[in-house]
């Protein structure tokens, strides 16, 4: 093809009048770069936010149903009015979960008394071999047996804990009931599905023997290893375990959920952020309609001319469309170049970590937006170009 | 192939509807131009020598009546069809040149190849016709806006000759241009009447419809 004819005229018409076309590319760029930097913005957001998130989505907690089923008096004996989780249910779980590893958990809540100080935490029972797949000690060791117990960071540092401290356990002052401190947790924050930083952790075993209550559990998490059977884990526990619909026995909830919400809520706060970084391509659309107008309208003359010498009314449209995508093009990549400046510097604001910058899912949103700015553009050259072949020629001859 | 007409006008009538009457700009016009005439219309402004001209020059169909061009009906076309019979079998001429500005005056020339071949024209092609008209290669290279209106004219000439039409349009040739230079304009036209091409030219300077074998009144309409 020896270079396109009309793609050399819309070259020539936009060169001839530089300054009226950069103005319109002008309005394309900030319309580009407002909504690809919010892209941006919204996906690293989200990007970060979810990795902090997701290091406990593939923990599932099956605690017993308590809605309506508690206090209950005589009702007792149905399904739903378990308190706890029975040695008979746990084994229901590892039957139908599989692989994947199964944590019953002792707990409840105890005065403490550390020396002269007084207050409240909440005792956890756990396998000594499950806290060590599942916790992180800072300081001391793990739970070996005996009194020995794991403190969270919140307690040890309210009641200055330290690795060899002793905790009197219970509201009877004489209780004889008492732990000692072999190690203090790392903070979980939200992690593992299990709240471990105000709690002191014991051997479930220590647990029983002074809490009683062998074989009934307060709550039950599963750790999925593929966080993608997640769905399937719940459908084969609860299918197991709450036969009947109307009186569930068990509530089964996975930090997964929390996770999808929060997605959700970044997600239509981006996609509302995005709208209004619409608007100005809008305002830029508007622009380049103007543009084309006004190019159709003084090359009239010139329309006809094209025309009454044997240019086909497709052949004027595509003329005017091409100008319209040149202006377009050149808004779309400089303000794809920007997109990448302005992006980066509103992650570090408002993120502050550009640890997800570079990854497709962040930087979609510059060829998304290049697309979104030369779509823009063409469709408002349409009518203008449509208008410029629907002239007549011998009107248009006429014009000067 | 030169034996019937290479346009014939069948009872041509053209009405423009206005907002407040009908004007009827071509009243039942017959006329028969032959292969190699060389063709005068003259008439008052307002006359309908220019409609007449846009009826031959394909620009325009008529209300009634039929405009054959080398025996194809234009009134059969369709605007795709009409735009390649100006293209392919007409080459226009007009009073103000119509140059297209951003175009140098070799691309000018160039322009209707690429639109009927859709590829580059030869170089050799397109300068030697400009040296015909009497443009050499340093002035092929400007643009319209930078040339005199005999220059001009004379690009408009070459333009119209690229895809080697049967017919050339000329209206008002000279208008715009000095008696010398007209006078040049002229002879060349005659030249390339000469060579066989058929002219048709719209003009009300008598001097200039001397150059023509056959001179056409039109006066309201009709042809006197």
């Amino acid at each position: 093809m020896a270079g396109d004819i009309f793609v050399s005229l819309a070259f020539r018409s936009v060169r001839l009048h530089l300054l009226r076309s950069l103005l319109a590319a002008l309005g394309i760029v900030i319309g580009v770069v407002a909504i690809t930097t919010l892209g941006i913005m919204g996906a690293n957001l989200t990007l970060s936010i979810t990795a902090q998130l997701s290091s406990s989505g593939n923990v599932i907690m099956i605690s017993p149903y308590s809605g309506g089923g508690r206090g209950f008096g005589g009702g007792g004996g149905a399904e739903g009015t378990n308190l706890n989780i029975t040695q008979s249910q746990l084994q229901e779980i590892e039957r139908v979960v599989g692989a994947n590893q199964v944590i019953p958990i002792y707990s409840s809540s105890d005065r403490i008394t550390v020396g002269p100080n007084v207050g409240r935490a909440s005792i956890l029972g756990l396998k000594p071999d499950t806290v060590q797949d599942i916790l992180v000690v800072t300081d001391g060791t793990f739970l070996k047996g005996g009194d020995g117990a794991l403190v969270g960071p919140t307690l040890a540092a309210d009641f200055s804990l330290k690795v060899g401290s002793r905790i009197k356990l219970g509201t009877d002052s004489n209780s004889t009931k008492s732990v000692r401190v072999v190690g203090i947790l790392q903070s979980a924050g939200f992690g593992g599905g299990l709240s471990t930083d105000r709690a002191i952790v014991v051997t479930d075993t220590w647990y029983t023997a002074n809490y009683g209550e062998s074989g009934q559990y307060q709550s039950v998490n599963v750790i999925a290893s593929d966080i993608s059977q997640i769905g399937t884990i719940e459908n084969n526990t609860a299918k197991a375990l709450n036969r009947n619909a109307k009186l569930p026995a068990v509530r089964i909830s996975d930090s997964g959920q929390f996770l999808n919400t929060i997605s959700t809520t970044i997600g239509s706060l981006t996609s509302f952020v995005t709208m209004l970084g619409a608007i100005s391509l809008v305002v830029a659309a508007v622009s380049i309609f103007n543009v084309m107008i006004m190019s159709v309208s003084e090359r009239v003359k010139e329309i006809g001319i094209l025309r009454s010498i044997g240019t086909r009314k497709s052949e004027i449209r595509k003329m005017f469309l091409y100008e319209a995508i040149i202006i377009g093009f050149i808004g779309a990549f400089i303000g794809a170049v920007l997109s990448i400046v302005s992006g980066y510097l509103t992650v570090i604001a408002i993120v502050g970590n550009t640890a997800y910058f570079f990854t497709p899912a962040s930087m979609i949103y510059i060829p998304q937006g290049m697309v979104i700015g030369i779509a823009t553009c063409v469709l408002s050259g349409v009518y203008p170009a449509w208008r410029a072949a629907d002239l007549d020629p011998i009107e248009a001859l006429r014009a000067e | 192939m030169s034996d019937g007409p290479v346009i014939s006008l069948a009872d041509v009538t053209k009405v423009y509807h206005m907002l407040a009457e009908d004007v009827v700009a071509l009243d039942h016009v017959s006329l028969d131009i032959a292969h190699g005439d060389f063709i005068a219309i003259m008439g008052p402004s307002g006359s309908g020598k220019s409609t007449l001209l846009n009826q031959i020059g394909c620009l325009d169909k008529p209300t009634s009546g039929d405009v054959l061009i080398n025996g194809r009906s234009i009134r059969q076309m369709n605007d795709n069809e009409l735009t390649d019979m100006r293209r392919d079998t007409i080459g226009y001429i007009f009073q103000t040149f119509n140059l297209i500005p951003l175009l140098t005056a070799y691309e000018n020339v160039e322009y209707p190849i690429i639109l009927r071949d859709k590829t580059r024209a030869e170089r050799e092609k397109i300068l030697g016709l400009l040296q015909t008209v009497g443009i050499d290669e340093a002035l092929a290279h400007h643009t319209p806006s930078e040339l005199s209106g005999g220059q001009q004219q004379r690009i408009a000439i070459a333009r119209a000759l690229v895809n080697n039409p049967d017919i050339l349009l000329c209206d008002e040739p000279t208008g715009n241009l000095d008696s010398k230079t007209g006078t040049q304009i002229m002879e060349m036209l005659r030249t390339f009447n000469e060579q066989g091409k058929t002219i048709i030219m719209v003009t009300h300077d008598t001097r200039i419809a001397g150059y023509a074998q056959r001179t056409i009144t039109i006066q309201d309409g009709r042809i006197r």
